[in-house]
């Protein structure tokens, strides 16, 4: 049994596995239904003036049949007093002191509605504090939210306020919603935050009923963007928790947050430098008993692996992260078809022959038996055939030797930089 | 076990049984897609490029097409897809031998689990049928008529595909409704009269005109088409069973597979086989029908006689299954010799003797060759025969076409026959040990014999011009 335990800048839980700011961190009820489940910790539900709600809040969307790829919300913060809400914090909290119970904050930007509602939650036993500068619906419109968190001023501004007076670590919630993330990072940072968690959801509009024309929900036949999440982002999440973990002035550590569903994608995350994640879409697809799993299923990972502790994988990955002008140009990978156990739906035929680079032929063997053959000369490593095929292990990528050294983008430029300085003809070489 | 509750006990002997029963007997045994259960088995299809499944269904249809089309909320293009390849494409959709044809030819046979094409082109024709949908216009007249003879599966189709192209089509049709065997002769439990009739009214909403209750020959002569017409389609299908030669026949309980099964599409559902012990012989699907349908009409026992071994059964797998299930017994290498009545004629026993398979025959069968002195007698009600159909000869020969034994002779290119005005399909050229005589194998000919007449008129024009 590895060590699951994780120590998130100061803040601990028994596994690295949180429930994120959500509806299912509302009230105290759930919170303990989920740390009986096994949660490690949970954020909850964000705190500030109690707000009034809509109705009909949610939408998913199905891909191929399948239900909630992705999700968005128009729900806003909580809505229920603040005094109920830390009271039920302060009694959860007693019950489960080994978890890792974090209040998530949203207020106006001003210096003493900051110091206020810190002194509140922290006066009944917070572990942490999450700022929800990310919050993309509604609270934006007053402000709040992502208004802020899209601004890198305001972010360390108003970090820097919660610092002034918190005593417990301070994580600062990033919206996804700004063209480059490790600028509020960054800020974040400035502003003394103890770690960083991303990804807020994104802004959507989840789609068009195509015979009333509303949009998906509707509001008495109207619509707001809402906040997107779910397994469809866990894409664009991962890529922005890896930006962060790999920028020089970004040393603090990261809360995961994005379309994680199991055990898989946590480890993913941490690789990418989470020293935790934060789960919402999937229990609300499911309920809190996907912890058991997700649990058990990293246990046996890190066992498998011989790794002592869940702390040991964080950041692994980082340094495989870069800039396109540092990847290989002279690496190569092509394409082989396993006959023996190739279909034949010719899925990857036609893929290559429209959208890739047409090296995909259709044979005929002696005894007259189709099969599919792929040109390696001319085969680019694009993945496209391997991507389509319905088959594990039908198509392989196979790296073949190059004739050349390595060399990338920007040594490549540097060379001919070099040489353009000799005054040598660089179009001869 | 039983099937059916009110055979589980003896007390509904003598019985007047409830039509009500009866006729739940006689509803679609197998349930139709849902919704959901379409929308996911269609996502499982991967969506072959040149799938194996549309080279393996003799009508060409493009079944990625139209299953891709049911996962996109598209039922009604799917539908079409079908149908434009297969006029008869609902029925297919019910008794098309599948697991042979384009699901056994599904490449995730060699992976996961075939993708469920029956089902799903069931769960399209059924959407287009609930909703009324007319999927197909007649083409711009072109001032040609053509006689098809025979509105079964092959003849409709013959019938769609020249309406399409601008002919003016009549159809010639001997019984009340069209349809063929597919509106009279495969059992309303696996083909509902009203899924062929559908077919039947999208071929009249193209225009062509049904002349039901004619037959030709009989209430319209030969000579009329061949005169009236610039081209005829010959889709006569076979006839009625022919006689065992032994017997006994014509004792009062013996009866015609087809015409049986026609009775319980056309008439209420009578309870004269309630509590009889039945003997249908033969084991192709018919007699599966046969079987299964006197189960349903409540026979206490029935038992299929057949000369030969499963081996050489043309029943398909699936049906030998359903009839298995339905409680029939086999009897293999068992042929009749006599059926025996008493004094008022009525059936009391067949004498049965026992076979042996001897060298193969023409049609690559082994020849069934009695056992000397194995005769035995079995107590019976009911003989229904079930050993194959009759060839309409005399029609044949009333069109002067060449046939060898009623069998139709066409190029098989063009399906022209020796009369250059008749084009042939269907049943009537069906040749023994040449396949299986399929529905969706008519539909095709049918499609094939009405380009075949398009190619000869249009060549006819040009060479005129």
């Amino acid at each position: 049994m590895a060590d699951l335990s994780i120590n998130l800048a100061g803040i601990k839980s028994p596994n690295p596995f949180w429930l994120a700011s959500a509806p299912p961190t509302n009230s105290g009820y759930q919170v303990q239904r989920a740390f009986e489940a096994g949660w490690g910790g949970a954020v909850w539900k964000t705190l500030g003036e109690p707000i009034l709600n809509v109705s009909s809040r949610f939408a998913a969307i199905s891909f191929n049949g399948q239900r909630v790829m992705g999700f968005n919300n128009i729900e806003l913060i909580t809505d229920r007093p603040l005094e109920e809400n830390l009271k039920e914090i302060y009694e959860t909290k007693k019950r489960f002191p080994d978890r890792a119970v974090v209040a998530s904050l949203m207020v106006e930007p001003k210096r003493e509605k900051w110091h206020e509602i810190v002194k509140r939650v922290e006066d009944v036993g917070v572990d942490g504090l999450e700022l929800n500068f990310g919050c993309p619906h509604g609270m934006a419109e007053r402000g709040m939210g992502s208004a802020s968190g899209q601004v890198p001023e305001l972010v360390e501004r108003q970090t820097y306020w919660v610092k002034e007076v918190a005593r417990t670590p301070v994580i600062v919630k990033l919206t996804p919603n700004i063209t480059d993330i490790t600028a509020t990072a960054e800020a974040a940072a400035q502003g003394g935050a103890d770690a960083i968690s991303l990804i807020n959801t994104i802004n959507s509009l989840m789609g068009v009923d195509l015979d009333t024309w509303n949009t998906i929900p509707h509001v008495a036949g109207k619509g707001a963007h809402g906040g997107y999440c779910g397994p469809a982002v866990k894409p664009i999440a991962l890529n922005m928790v890896a930006e962060c973990a790999r920028h020089p002035r970004i040393r603090i550590p990261i809360s995961g947050i994005g379309g994680i569903s199991n055990w898989r994608d946590a480890v993913e995350f941490m690789l990418m430098g989470a020293t935790g994640v934060q789960v919402c879409t999937a229990v609300m697809h499911h309920g809190f008993r996907i912890i058991e799993d997700m649990i058990e299923g990293l246990n046996h990972y890190l066992d498998e692996k011989g790794i002592a502790s869940v702390m040991d994988i964080v950041g692994k990955s980082v340094s495989k992260y870069s800039d396109w002008g540092d990847l290989d140009l002279n690496y190569k990978v092509v394409a082989r078809i396993h006959r023996e156990r190739c279909i034949q739906c010719n899925k990857c035929y036609i893929s290559c022959e429209d959208a890739s680079h047409q090296c995909i032929e259709r044979l005929v063997d002696e005894n007259g038996k189709e099969y599919l053959k792929v040109r390696e000369e001319d085969c680019v490593g694009c993945n496209l055939c391997s991507i389509v095929c319905p088959v594990d292990g039908a198509i392989e990528m196979v790296e073949v030797p190059s004739e050349h050294p390595p060399m990338t983008w920007n040594e490549r430029q540097a060379a001919l930089g070099r040489l353009s300085g000799c005054s040598v003809d660089i179009k001869s070489l | 076990m039983t099937l059916f509750p009110f055979f589980k006990n003896d007390s509904w002997r003598g019985m007047e049984m409830e039509q009500s029963r009866l006729e739940k007997n006689f509803e679609e045994v197998e349930p139709g897609l849902t919704d959901r259960e379409a929308m996911e088995e269609a996502n499982r299809c991967l969506y072959c490029y040149d799938a194996p499944c549309i080279r393996a269904c003799p009508t060409g249809i493009d079944i990625p097409a139209f299953i891709k089309k049911i996962a996109s909320g598209n039922v009604k293009g799917s539908a079409k897809t079908i149908m434009l390849s297969n006029p008869v494409g609902a029925s297919c959709a019910r008794v098309c031998p599948t697991e042979e044809l384009c699901e056994g030819a599904c490449v995730l046979n060699h992976s996961t689990k075939p993708i469920m094409i029956g089902k799903l082109q069931r769960y399209a024709t059924d959407w287009a049928i609930r909703n009324k949908e007319v999927l197909f216009q007649a083409g711009r007249k072109n001032g040609k008529t053509v006689a098809v003879v025979g509105g079964g599966p092959a003849g409709l189709s013959s019938a769609r595909e020249l309406a399409r192209l601008g002919y003016e089509v009549t159809i010639f049709e001997a019984e009340n409704q069209a349809g063929g065997l597919n509106t009279y002769g495969i059992v309303s439990f696996r083909l509902p009269q009203n899924i062929s009739l559908w077919e039947v009214n999208q071929i009249k909403s193209l225009g062509v005109q049904i002349r039901t209750n004619t037959r030709v020959g009989k209430d319209i002569e030969v000579n009329e088409l061949l005169e009236n017409y610039d081209a005829v389609v010959l889709a006569v299908g076979m006839g009625k069973v022919p006689k065992l030669g032994i017997p006994g026949e014509d004792l009062d309980g013996v009866y015609d597979a087809i015409e049986l099964i026609k009775e319980t599409k056309t008439k209420p559902l009578t309870d004269r086989l309630a509590g009889k012990r039945v003997v249908v012989i033969g084991a192709g699907n018919t007699a599966i029908d046969a079987a299964t349908c006197s189960v349903r009409l409540g026979a206490e026992n029935v038992k299929i006689l057949y000369r030969r071994t499963k081996e050489e059964m043309t029943a398909y797998e699936f049906e030998y299954k359903f009839a298995k299930q339905d409680g029939v017994e086999f009897r293999w290498l068992t042929a009749p010799k006599r059926i025996i009545g008493d004094s008022k004629g009525k059936v009391t026993h067949v004498e049965c003797v026992r076979m042996e398979l001897g060298e193969p025959d023409a049609d690559g069968r082994r020849r069934p060759l009695p056992v000397e002195g194995s005769e035995f007698i079995m107590p019976v009600d009911v003989v229904i025969k079930a050993i194959g159909q009759e060839r309409h000869i005399e029609l044949i020969e009333a069109f002067g076409l060449e046939h060898d034994h009623g069998v139709v002779k066409v190029n098989p290119e063009t399906y022209q026959t020796s009369n250059p005005k008749v084009f042939a399909c269907g049943d009537v050229i069906f040749e023994r040990g040449k396949g299986e005589a399929m529905v969706v194998v008519a539909a095709q000919q049918g499609k094939e014999a009405a380009y075949g007449i398009h190619r000869y008129l249009t060549k006819a024009v040009s060479e005129t011009a």
